[in-house]
């Protein structure tokens, strides 16, 4: 980081600030939620843009839809290794994962595991992820304030998580920990320190361990840490890659969905000609579901490392360069969707929307995740005239997760 | 993909990265429909329910002579 005082981006109106000083990973515009007007901005004038320094140190943005596209189909001249977050990795914890790694490696390694969250295996599921839908809703109080982050978003996805790891039921609160520490930090105010981090992550990775011991002999399952125990292709992981794996696993099947959960809730409270569609058509709920998905964008971005020298939109992207390609922004982005900013329901071609990415890392969970967010709003609207949200939710305070750390809510039946 | 057959979603609006607009040849067309090219094998070959007919439909051309061409859908879209 440079010697010179940082500019506290959110003191400012994103059109005051010269291009050169606008840096979209600072938190503050996360905090206060300033982001969307910076990302427009960039969108509309230097749609590749290069932050000379920031917390990460430089990195390229790219904020259009279609620029998106073109570097996340791209692996071969945009790595995904060594992470794919703006943050550097801690060079004495390093965390191997597939997600974070070129073909041929990532390919082995994501074809072990994909399986359990592929289509086929998700039509068994459908009845035991209904029925826990209906009881986590069934125990919901009326007319009495809660946390619905809490009581539904974290709690079914946790449970949905317990069940593809085939975890003990009991302790699946522990993943849901994990999950956050894993993408937390001091700054967050999720964990104390780095230390507290990594020492959270080998109780992590020590409970699994055990869990693997039990699994490896056990003969062919279908749960994933069988799965990483008996596949060829990760039988032989070294214990930080099992970390690495399981994080991404855990992260991937959690912070997202879960905010998915509750971001849909806000986004019709702040939307009630929508919730009236809701209510008189059910049957748009799938198509609302990739709608929600879009809107919300849970994973704000994701980054590559450029292999070569590589031109985009008049910009020369060096080879070594960080680029962070902003879903979020490309999810907003006019070009390429109509009325980017409006949450609408019933809107054509929902489905294309960048919130899975695109190419070989392309969401492995995503068909599971239009299937929880489906059933979820297909069991709430038999139940529920309205959830009420009061006040607002609460934000993560990152600019990985885009999601929420409460929501209070009032249900109102019918 | 533009006429918005069920079952094929085509989620990246037909730039071979999503692998949602996944069918199977029918046997009688695989000769003249061709082998997927090496972008398209990459994203088939994630889906555990690939067969050795299986395409993605926004890599294939339409032209005449694949006029009554025949596909299967898998049961479920990746």
């Amino acid at each position: 980081m440079s010697e010179a005082p940082t500019l506290n981006m959110a003191d400012f109106d994103p059109q005051d600030l010269a291009l050169e000083d606008i840096d979209v990973s600072q938190r503050s515009i996360w905090i206060h939620d300033k982001k969307m007007s910076f990302f427009e901005r960039l969108r509309n004038e230097a749609p590749v843009h290069y932050c000379k320094d920031s917390e990460y140190g430089p990195y390229w943005s790219v904020t259009r839809y279609k620029d998106i596209m073109e570097i996340d189909c791209n692996w071969q001249d945009f790595s995904s290794e060594p992470a794919i977050t703006i943050v550097e990795p801690e060079e004495d914890f390093p965390l191997p994962m597939f997600i974070a790694m070129d073909p041929p490696v990532h390919d082995e390694q994501r074809k072990t595991v994909q399986g359990s969250v592929a289509p086929a295996n998700l039509k068994l599921m459908e009845e035991t992820i209904r029925s826990r839908t209906q009881q986590v809703l069934d125990d919901l109080p009326i007319r009495e304030q809660f946390d619905w982050v809490d009581r539904v978003s974290i709690e079914l996805t946790t449970q949905m998580l317990a069940t593809l790891f085939d975890f003990p039921f009991e302790d699946r609160r522990k993943l849901t920990r994990w999950s956050d520490v894993a993408t937390g930090d001091e700054e967050s105010g999720i964990v104390e320190s780095e230390e507290a981090r990594q020492a959270k992550l080998y109780e992590c990775l020590e409970y699994f361990t055990r869990l693997w011991h039990e699994r490896e002999e056990q003969g062919e399952r279908n749960d994933l840490v069988s799965m990483l125990a008996q596949g060829e292709a990760t039988k032989n992981m070294t214990p930080q890659e099992y970390l690495g794996n399981l994080i991404l696993l855990i992260v991937g099947g959690n912070d997202t969905t879960r905010n998915s959960m509750t971001g849909g809730v806000w986004a019709l409270n702040q939307n009630p000609g929508e919730y009236a569609k809701l209510r008189n058509n059910p049957g748009v709920i799938p198509n609302m579901v990739s709608e929600i998905i879009r809107w919300q964008t849970p994973l704000a971005h994701m980054r590559r490392i450029a292999n070569k020298d590589y031109v985009l939109d008049g910009q020369t992207i060096k080879a070594g360069d960080k680029v962070i390609m902003w879903y979020l922004s490309g999810n907003r982005d006019e070009r390429s969707i109509d009325r980017p900013n409006e949450f609408i329901i019933d809107r054509d071609k929902a489905r294309q929307h960048l919130s899975f990415g695109f190419g070989v890392h392309r969401c492995m969970g995503n068909r599971l995740a239009e299937m929880q967010l489906r059933i979820l709003w297909e069991e709430v609207q038999k139940r529920f005239h309205m959830i009420e949200v009061i006040g607002e939710p609460k934000l993560v305070p990152s600019n990985f997760v885009h999601g929420y750390t409460e929501m209070q809510v009032v249900l109102h039946s019918h | 993909m533009d006429n918005l057959v069920p079952g094929i979603d085509a989620d990246c609006g037909g730039e071979c990265s999503c692998a949602t607009c996944h069918v199977m040849v029918n046997a009688d067309w695989t000769g003249i429909v061709g082998e997927p090219n090496e972008a398209e094998d990459s994203m088939l070959d994630l889906n555990p329910e690939r067969a050795t007919n299986s395409r993605l439909s926004c890599q294939m051309t339409v032209s005449d002579n694949l006029d009554g061409l025949i596909v299967d859908l898998p049961e479920f879209q990746f």
